[in-house]
């Protein structure tokens, strides 16, 4: 960017600087003897054009909607249309939840996205022994097609995109959905939305898996291939980063074993005979986003480019959709404090943007409660109204990608870049991302930074405010929104009412054909939509594919 | 020589999350006591079998779905029901403050909350197993 006799002038300018810098502080010395960003790169005190000497433009920036996409996957931005704000929801029955959506797309929130309680995670009914204490807790509880009717009733499902937060029994609650579209007489071929479907993540950091690895990969191969036909605008799979970070890793992991699972997915999808342009395209991503800033920002950027490379290089895609790397992102879970929460607020709004600057395409913002409990109406309201206050208020989405050229973020970029390719490297010298985790490489390296983390919280070498300085005594927080115990009961008496006014025979016979195409290699997906049409449970559904496939086991590593 | 002190660090439900459960572990490891993970979704009666197999000092949870209320104490019940009531139980996670009172009556010895400091749970299992 810099011819050689400026850069020359520049490093003697800098050089002289420095000579200053270092009188200075012999005489009072800097806050920290070194500063690191959380992926461990060391942060100079002043970044020059000498940082970016060899940036070439054209091959590693690039323009907006260009390859390799580092500036943004879109050729306007925000200057075309905001990201779409989404606000993760669920608790209770599908009567309460249905009623939150309401109201959040009363507020202006521009599509949905769905919790599910941890029993429909793992695909059990409300009524399985394991559910005991569960339901309606962490999300809606959903048993069979009745209750996703109640979840989506008055809200037209041609008119909203829809998020679900949902991977192992991806497939049983895709097919819900595209059954209660069929009902509102919208057709597949209209339905916009994403299922997360991304079971590689739940054996490293979140663990609602059900199945083995080889069954879950068929499972979310099948449905790549499905949607590819009957749901075109469907996003297959979100490949999740989020919660690697928020189990401990530092920006550059999350990078590194987010792309690495995509890799796998993509491996899997073209060893089962898909063109690798005919599902790519439909493939997202879902980051986190932390306090820091330029790191934040940074590792987005990063991520587009590194991404983009993978698909053109290592998969030869044709398609420039199957290169773009589209992200959801939400902002920290772990990085809000329980003391003092009203300070939540600042820290999402420095997520937020920061989510922005990086180009997000849809976002999250987290609510100040939420290290308490589910959050109230009142504090995703200002949550909400924090996204829409980066928007319209704050400038930052007038043109594109505003921190590009900056000598620090253009470093970074580079840096986040390069240790997560190293990571993905040594990835593939295991044999891939499913034999990592079955050796427990990735939990083991997202272990050892979140041990760190803590340890620099203890030590005070990491302040955190509010938590481990400037501390108040302070009551305990009221109003904190609670899930009635009742609901457990009250959805075992549906389903008690469900079973008893279904066709039992009709549910058998789904279910049988869905046992001996699970033993076939046949695409599962019409056979699951075939027990769901039918009113056959959640339960019922992954109960026949538990028996066929087994349970996954994890590796407990310390 | 006094053995150490051994703690199982369990997991029971369904919840998934268990950073702070690997690193209270690790933290108790650190600090030079014997600590058996159990790994996810353990139920009530399998934290028991494993806590009375280990012969352990004490059994450490960590829920962060809102299933407390109804696990917690039923570890406790059932230690109580395998005469082993002499095991220390303490619970951690994302757990309403006023849920605690009603979790300590249950037989939980202790609630840790967000932001709690390792050292003070480490403390706290110390000063509180009953000794062999």
């Amino acid at each position: 960017m810099f011819d050689k006799e400026k850069l020359g002038q520049i490093k003697e300018a800098r050089e002289k600087w420095e000579n200053g810098v270092s009188k200075t502080i012999s005489k009072q010395p800097e806050r920290k003897a070194a500063f690191k960003t959380s992926s461990g790169v060391e942060i100079k005190r002043l970044y020059t054009p000498e940082d970016v000497a060899d940036l070439d433009y054209n091959d590693r920036l690039s323009c907006p909607g260009e390859y390799p996409y580092t500036r943004g996957v879109q050729s306007t931005m925000y200057r075309g249309k905001f990201w779409t704000m989404r606000q993760y929801a669920g608790f209770a029955t599908a009567e309460e939840s249905n009623k939150r959506y309401k109201y959040l797309l009363e507020q202006g929130q521009t599509g949905l996205s769905v919790a599910f309680d941890l029993p429909t995670q793992i695909g059990y009914d409300s009524d399985h022994a394991l559910s005991e204490g569960e339901v309606g807790k962490v999300g809606v509880a959903i048993d069979s097609l009745k209750d996703m009717e109640i979840l989506f009733d008055g809200i037209p499902l041609d008119k909203v995109s829809t998020s679900m937060t949902i991977n192992a029994p991806a497939s049983v609650l895709l097919a819900m959905y595209i059954a209660v579209g069929e009902k509102q007489g919208v057709s597949s071929e209209q339905l916009s939305g994403t299922i997360q479907n991304d079971i590689l993540k739940e054996y490293i950091a979140r663990g609602t898996y059900i199945f083995p690895v080889e069954p879950s990969m068929r499972l979310i191969t099948n449905i790549f291939e499905y949607c590819s036909q009957q749901v075109p605008k469907w996003n297959t799979i979100s490949i999740s980063g989020y919660h690697i970070r928020e189990a401990g890793s530092t920006a550059a992991q999350e990078v590194a074993f987010t792309l690495a699972d995509g890799i796998a997915y993509v491996e899997a999808a073209v060893k089962a005979g898909l063109d690798v342009d005919d599902f790519a395209p439909r493939l997202s991503f879902f980051f986190n986003s932390h306090n820091d800033l330029l790191e934040e920002v940074s590792k987005f950027r990063a991520a587009r480019r590194l991404w983009a490379k993978i698909m053109k290089e290592r998969f030869h895609a044709k398609s420039v959709k199957s290169m773009m790397l589209r992200f959801h992102t939400q902002t920290g879970g772990s990085t809000l404090t329980a003391q003092q929460p009203d300070n939540n607020i600042v820290r999402v709004a420095i997520q937020t943007l920061a989510a922005v600057l990086g180009g997000t395409q849809s976002l999250h913002t987290n609510s100040k409660d939420e290290a308490l409990a589910l959050p109230t109406e009142d504090a995703v309201r200002i949550a909400l109204r924090t996204q829409q206050i980066v928007a319209y208020e704050s400038g930052v989405t007038e043109t594109i990608d505003p921190l590009a050229g900056s000598y620090y973020i253009e470093s970074l970029t580079d840096q986040i870049e390069g240790l997560a390719a190293a990571y993905i490297k040594k990835i593939d010298e295991l044999g891939g991302a499913a034999k990592a985790i079955e050796k427990g490489y990735i939990q083991k390296e997202i272990q050892d930074s979140a041990y760190a983390y803590q340890k620099e919280i203890e030590s005070g070498d990491r302040v955190v405010v509010g938590m481990n300085k400037f501390q108040v005594k302070e009551a305990a927080p009221k109003g904190l929104l609670r899930v009635d115990p009742v609901v457990g009961e009250l959805q075992k008496k549906k389903l008690e009412a469900l079973r008893a006014e279904r066709d039992n025979q009709k549910v058998e016979a789904a279910l049988e054909a869905l046992r001996n195409a699970a033993k076939s290699d046949d695409n599962l997906m019409p056979y699951i939509l075939d027990a769901v049409r039918a009113y056959g449970t959640l339960g019922e559904i992954c109960g026949v594919l538990r028996n066929v496939f087994g349970e996954y086991q994890q590796s407990i590593i310390l | 020589m006094e053995r150490p002190i051994r703690v199982v660090v369990a997991k029971p439900g369904l919840d998934g999350h268990d950073r702070g459960a690997k690193v209270v572990a690790r933290a108790l490891r650190d600090a030079g006591m014997e600590v058996i993970y159990t790994g996810l979704r353990q139920t009530p009666e399998q934290i028991v079998e494993t806590a009375i197999q280990e012969d352990a000092d004490c059994v450490a949870m960590s829920i962060l779905s809102g299933a407390h209320n109804h696990l917690f104490p039923k570890v406790v019940q059932l230690l109580k029901e395998k005469e082993a009531e002499d095991i220390l139980v303490v619970g951690g996670g994302v757990i309403p403050e006023d849920d605690i009172p009603g979790l300590l009556e249950a037989g939980i010895s202790a609630i840790f909350t967000p932001g709690t400091p390792t050292t003070v749970t480490i403390d706290f299992i110390r000063e509180n197993i009953r000794k062999k």
